[in-house]
């Protein structure tokens, strides 16, 4: 399977990442290239074989059910959750109106 | 009086406990190193002087007032930059997140200061970690130390991502750095500086409050100048985190106290796939030194098969851009980092105006592959495959291992290129970590430690790979190898 330039700047669009028109035009190539060279996975035969979920045998915990459990994940730290954001504003993110 | 920039972890650790000399003045000497460096080699993205003395200072008070020190007391180390650091500027060498100062610290690290290290900075990177030369930081390359032997002055790449961890610790800017491996970005730079590096079993070190790349592989662990140093900080960093769901519930091994280079009885691998076309001349020399080395040692070395090895580089670069992808879409220009937002533009456009912005060109064709094969209609096809076929790699070393305890290959196929040898082509860059790879999709322990130069004067690793959990039998087999090769030589200051 191969990529066009249109169907690049639909991934480009879709991953929400800018692309102009010539650095699209040189991607298609390299994208093709990579994507010719995991190609050869294909020719393994993968019969009965279930994908890979976990590497280390490990099971999923649940934390406890309380509140605030981890005071740095818990609530009540606006200050600290907004600290770097580009633009906070009446102790909320900014963004553009989403609405019209 | 040995320079304190000569000393490694153990030395220094022993040294401030002992009073021969204190951690500030340790401090001292290695913040002079890194400051003398920076502008030729380009190592760090953000010193942190103060830091190294102010946790020097307390250790040098917890040994006044006779309070054990920690296992890393007094020794001042080189951060990744993948790593938060509460106050400090944390970027993974990129553009996004330039300025982004975190609010809180990573579990590695603060296991780090809690055993007495202190920070000499914040280490430069391949961008989010995507890279194997240090060619794609947003922040400059790092340059290596070492230079060929024929008296040319070419740049030459420290291997990546973990560039400025390895460069730093080979240039003795720092006796120890961090490093993450998600690929081999601890072994090969280690490899190509002349160091040692070991990344544990997936899951010894807690991954919460590392930047993430592919967290199914992302696995951090230290750098350092010898086998027992390794042993020293990975025993600091190591251990059970509730935060990280994939954290492995087991007690920390006393790794140093149990090393031993005594390998009577132990079974060694040599898989024939890694014999590969292409491979350096003088790469496949220093292989077969090695293992008449861990014969020396007492070990059986036999002939096994790992039959899908070709297969594991294209199910990684299947695998960990499309990890990626989902990963990195948390920088979206609103939460914290970079935003870009054109005249008029509308939410969708500041999102895309941000990440075309913020993000390298590496990074963006990760992204563009990651989200190419998990879109609809190509996810059997790329995604389900690749992770079968890391099914049958992980089940190659699982029958490996029912006959050996650990395997002996090359870390990389090459000793360190040149600076720029690669950038125009990723694949050829990618292929530099054929040899690494696979014990990254199998989640197992690894290590590179120094073999000896090639003929142009350039150091090369050897690569042992234990099964999971046994980062003492990959420590042990690495510590006889490193008894045998007695490797000495560290690049020459030019800086």
């Amino acid at each position: 399977m191969s990529v066009d330039t249109a169907t690049v700047a639909r991934i480009a669009s879709l991953a929400r990442i800018k692309v102009g028109e010539a650095e699209l035009e040189a991607m298609v190539p390299e994208l093709n290239g990579i994507l010719a060279w995991v190609e050869q996975l294909g020719e393994v035969d993968v019969t009965g074989i279930e994908p890979m979920t976990a590497v280390i045998e490990n099971h999923l915990r649940l934390r406890d059910d309380v509140i605030d459990a981890d005071p740095l994940t818990g609530g009540g730290v606006r200050e600290s959750v907004l600290a770097n954001a580009p633009a906070a504003e009446h102790g909320f993110f900014g963004v553009p109106k989403v609405i019209e | 009086m040995t320079q304190l920039t000569d000393l490694g972890v153990a030395a220094i650790r022993d040294g401030v406990a002992g009073g021969q000399f204190t951690a500030v003045e340790v401090a001292e000497a290695f913040n002079a190193n890194v400051a003398a460096a920076q502008a030729a080699l380009n190592a760090f993205i953000v010193t942190t002087p103060d830091a190294a003395i102010e946790a020097a200072r307390a250790t040098d008070a917890r040994r006044a007032a006779g309070q054990p020190l920690g296992k890393m007391g007094g020794v001042p180390i080189g951060m990744k930059d993948l790593f938060a650091t509460r106050g400090v500027q944390t970027t993974a060498a990129s553009h996004i997140l330039e300025g982004f100062k975190p609010e809180y610290e990573s579990t590695v690290s603060q296991k780090l200061w809690d055993a007495g290290a202190g920070m000499l900075g914040k280490l430069n990177m391949d961008q989010f970690a995507m890279g194997s030369s240090n060619e794609t930081s947003y922040f400059g390359n790092v340059v290596s130390p070492w230079r060929r032997s024929d008296g040319g002055n070419a740049p030459l790449a420290p291997g990546g991502s973990s560039g400025g961890s390895s460069a730093a610790v080979s240039a003795r800017l720092c006796p120890a750095a961090t490093g993450t491996d998600t690929g081999g970005s601890i072994r090969q730079p280690a490899a190509f500086t002349g160091i040692s590096g070991i990344k544990p079993t997936y899951g010894r070190c807690s991954r919460w409050g590392i930047v993430a790349f592919a967290s199914s592989l992302d696995q951090a662990g230290p750098m350092a100048r010898d086998v027992r140093d390794c042993a020293i900080m990975l025993e600091a960093m190591a251990g059970f985190d509730p935060k990280d769901a994939t954290s492995l519930n087991l007690p920390v091994p006393e790794w140093e106290a149990g090393l031993n280079a005594d390998l009577r009885g132990k079974k060694v691998g040599v898989p024939r796939e890694y014999r590969m076309d292409g491979t350096d001349a003088d790469v496949l020399a220093s292989w077969d030194q090695g293992i008449e080395w861990l014969k020396d040692a007492g070990a059986e070395v036999i002939d096994i098969s790992l039959p899908h090895t070709k297969y594991a580089l294209p199910a990684y670069y299947i695998v960990a851009p499309a990890e990626a992808s989902s990963n990195l879409a948390r920088y979206d220009g609103v939460r914290y980092g970079l935003r870009d937002l054109p005249d008029g533009a509308n939410l969708q456009e500041m999102y895309a105006a941000t990440r075309a912005a913020g993000f390298g060109a590496e990074v963006k064709r990760r992204i563009l592959i990651g989200t190419y094969v998990l879109s609809a209609g190509f996810y059997d096809a790329y995604y389900t495959q690749a992770q079968k076929v890391r099914t049958l790699i992980a089940r190659d070393f699982k029958n490996a291992f029912a006959e050996v305890d650990v395997i002996l290959a090359p870390t990389a196929p090459t000793a360190a290129f040149g600076l720029g040898d690669m950038v125009s082509d990723p694949l050829a860059m990618y292929l530099n970590d054929v040899f690494a790879v696979p014990a990254s999709l199998a989640g197992l322990p690894a290590m590179s430690v120094p073999a000896g130069l090639n003929r142009e004067g350039l150091p090369l690793g050897l690569q042992i790979v234990g099964k999971p959990f046994d980062e003492q039998g990959v420590l042990n087999a690495g510590l006889a190898i490193e008894g045998r090769a007695g490797f000495t030589a560290k690049p020459e200051r030019w800086w």
